[in-house]
């Protein structure tokens, strides 16, 4: 069989989570304005400061122009006939998983996500989010005991409303950027963590996003504090079902490190990607963003993106504290029609501040994949060390691979080291491991795991399992 | 166990033929040696017998153990006991020759009706491998063939085979690149490897190589074809005349070659 092939036969695997689930959502009218923005926070019976935010974000949105500096093309959401706010129908609150829609729990199920605490993975504590509202949570009174905090954000506006105000805004500003903006003005729910002074927590923290709602945007914010001396490692899977429209991905994740504190997020973003000719298929436009504010104060970015019809999403890391890490491990595939401008900034403010990039991009069909990062070293910043290596991978002889770096030192003590390479799955390797008696597709996963080891690795055990298999799915064939 | 039948083979989508009509019978046990110079078709050969996607059959036929294997997929004829020691082993970055030879252990031994081995089992067994081509065992670890030097891929490759045994081997210039040492290690393997109930084809430049291991016949390739065939002392001949040789030999009997 030759590399064409391979490649179809990895065409033809289906996306195994394009269902649909049947609910029944609350109404609420389509369009973007200024009442449409008090509603939502009227219907999640938010204080005042909240709808400040939000309003100052909208009119902020409203005046800015949507970019068009990414590697990429499609068609602009209509903002207008979005629905900025989904959220199923139920009983005024949620106390136990009986609560929960079976319609929805099944959902979960389907996924691979029980939300069932005695079935679940015991290591993770799950918030399983359902087009724009968080759903149920799992784990909440084992967590508590720790100290440790883990909730919708919708719940720690209520409940713990001076460490919102505090975080919230304070790593991605409201205006930050366009689809910031618009998420801050609108945004319906998310997840909330924090790990107190001298805690590490006891087990890995977890979301899952589901869009289900053919007509909404998901815009869900998530923030992450790690006090002193704490440590919290967090994953974040998502899927969608098939619809031949676009949906609108506008997330924002603040992460905020303190003082030798460490926080790890790992994604394995499963985004519904549009049909073979580039049909339907999620817009994935995230802003993602931690802040090393602590003197030695880690945080890792670690993402296996696989998904979504066009991905822009640049994880980054601001290295406030002095000797803070920033760390960014990624693999981007793509297929068919897909097309993902995905990187990291890496913002060195502190003296000794460290970062590491490490991106392997994977592109096969007629798809595009990008990486642009870029790396900053401020004035003050002494001794500040970079490492960057984008390795790309192509599969057959219609897809692209680019590289932007962007380098600025504004300390001549800094140091960046940048390596790239591009090489192409042939036909001879794929030969070589067949005459060991590999089957095709199983040599061109073996090949695509190899190029992305390095990745992989980063990964939490309990996902780097699905990891290799969701690799394995996608990628078979194709980097033939 | 391999019948070769008037093959002719063409460079998939270009119409340039590159076998002209080869004809080869392999009985079980033997050794055969394939020589001739650069660009005689020797090494297509043993790519065309494994199964490369490159070339195209046009006509003539690969019987193997009384079948045709024209229809089979590279891994398909691997499982059947065919083996290609490559002359240019493949770079596989971040995959362990652990990884790709327990992979390829078990597929084949699955194919085969034996027995699977676990990682620990697989591990056991490779080490007594390594012994035969006298490698470390953290070779074991290290990603296929990535970085190694010529002479540690052309090892690897009869480290592999030693792993997989197979009954069929085409050894594509293992030999070359090698130092006399190296030469012999490797030579050594091959001996120690081969039985009656497996075959080598040794394809070749020079007679250097069957100073170690004595091949039941020789064959000569030229211009696509199989033009001159007999024992051991047609491999010293060459050495002395070179194949001009045989080019003028070729001629005198009226054949273009």
């Amino acid at each position: 069989m030759s590399e064409t092939k391979a490649l179809e036969s990895m065409i033809g695997e289906e996306y195994k989570y394009g269902f649909t689930t049947d609910v029944e959502y609350e109404d609420f009218p389509a369009g973007i304005n200024e009442d449409i923005v008090r509603e939502i926070s009227n219907r999640k019976n938010e204080p005042e400061w909240m709808l400040e935010f939000r309003l100052k974000a909208y009119r902020g949105w409203k005046e800015m122009e949507e970019p068009s500096w990414f590697n990429a093309t499609y068609n602009k959401p209509k903002f207008d006939s979005l629905q900025y706010y989904s959220a199923p129908k139920k009983k005024p609150k949620l106390d136990s998983l009986d609560d929960v829609d079976p319609n929805i729990r099944e959902t979960y199920e389907k996924l691979g996500i029980p939300l069932d605490e005695q079935k679940m993975l015991s290591g993770v504590a799950v918030d399983a989010v359902f087009d724009s509202v968080s759903i149920f949570t799992t784990f909440k009174e084992k967590l508590a005991e720790a100290g440790v905090i883990f909730c919708s954000i919708s719940e720690a506006i209520q409940n713990h409303p001076e460490l919102v105000k505090k975080y919230m805004g304070s790593v991605v500003p409201a205006r930050d950027n366009f689809y910031a903006a618009l998420n801050s003005a609108v945004f319906s729910d998310g997840s909330f963590c924090y790990v107190p002074k001298d805690t590490i927590c006891p087990m890995e923290l977890s979301t899952y996003f589901r869009i289900n709602n053919m007509n909404s945007g998901q815009f869900e914010r998530t923030l992450i504090i790690a006090e002193d001396n704490s440590q919290v490692s967090y994953l974040e899977g998502c899927t969608a079902p098939m619809y031949d429209e676009n949906q609108l991905h506008a997330a924002v994740v603040e992460l905020v490190a303190m003082e030798n504190a460490e926080i790890k997020y790992s994604t394995i973003q499963n985004w519904y990607s549009g049909d073979k000719d580039g049909k339907g298929g999620i817009y994935n436009f995230v802003t993602k963003r931690g802040a090393c504010r602590g003197d030695h104060s880690k945080i890792s970015w670690t993402q296996l993106e696989t998904g979504s019809a066009v991905t822009l999403k640049y994880p980054s890391v601001i290295l406030q504290g002095d000797y803070s890490v920033g760390e960014f491990f990624s693999v981007a595939v793509t297929n068919h029609m897909q097309q993902a401008d995905t990187g990291t900034k890496m913002i060195h403010l502190g003296k000794n501040t460290k970062s590491t990039i490490i991106s392997k991009g994977i592109s096969a069909g007629k798809s595009n994949n990008s990486y642009r990062g870029q790396v900053k070293i401020s004035k003050k910043a002494d001794n500040a060390r970079n490492y960057s290596q984008c390795d790309s991978m192509l599969i057959g002889q219609t897809c692209g691979a680019h590289t932007f770096p962007y380098i600025e030192s504004a300390n001549p003590t800094g140091k960046i080291e940048h390596e790239a390479t591009t090489s192409r799955v042939g036909e001879d390797q794929i030969f070589y491991l067949q005459q060991r008696g590999i089957s095709e597709d199983d040599a061109i996963s073996l090949i695509v795991n190899g190029f992305c080891k390095e990745v992989l690795k980063e990964l939490p055990m309990e996902f780097a399992i699905e990891a290799n298999k969701l690799l394995g799915i996608k990628l078979e064939g194709s980097v033939g | 166990m391999l019948e070769i039948k008037d093959l002719h083979v063409e460079v998939e989508g270009e119409g340039t033929e590159i076998l002209k009509g080869v004809n080869l019978t392999i009985n079980k046990g033997e050794i055969h040696a394939l020589m001739g110079p650069n660009g005689s078709g020797k090494s297509t050969l043993s790519k065309i017998v494994a199964g490369h996607p490159e070339y195209e059959v046009t006509k003539g036929d690969i019987i193997y153990n009384g079948e045709s294997i024209l229809e089979l997929d590279p891994d398909e004829r691997a499982h059947a006991g065919i083996f290609l020691a490559f002359q240019y082993p493949v770079e596989v970055p971040g995959v362990t020759n652990n990884t790709l030879l327990r992979e390829s252990y078990n597929t084949i031994a699955a194919s085969r009706g034996r027995e699977e081995l676990d990682p620990l089992e697989f591990d056991d067994y490779a080490r007594t491998k390594l012994e035969l081509v006298q490698m470390n065992p953290d070779f074991l670890e290290r990603s296929v063939n990535t970085g190694f030097s010529g002479g540690e891929k052309k090892r690897n490759e009869i480290f592999q085979m030693a792993v997989l045994e197979p009954r069929l081997s085409f050894l594509d210039e293992t030999d070359s690149g090698l130092d006399i040492d190296a030469l012999k290690i490797v030579a050594d393997g091959i001996n120690k490897l081969h039985g009656d109930e497996d075959s080598v084809v040794l394809v070749t430049h020079y007679q250097r190589l069957l100073n170690y291991i004595e091949p039941d016949f020789v064959h000569v390739m030229m211009g696509g074809r199989i033009i001159k065939s007999g024992d051991k002392s047609l491999a010293i001949k060459l050495e002395e005349q070179g194949y001009e040789w045989l080019e003028t030999h070729a001629k005198v009997n009226g054949e273009v070659v």
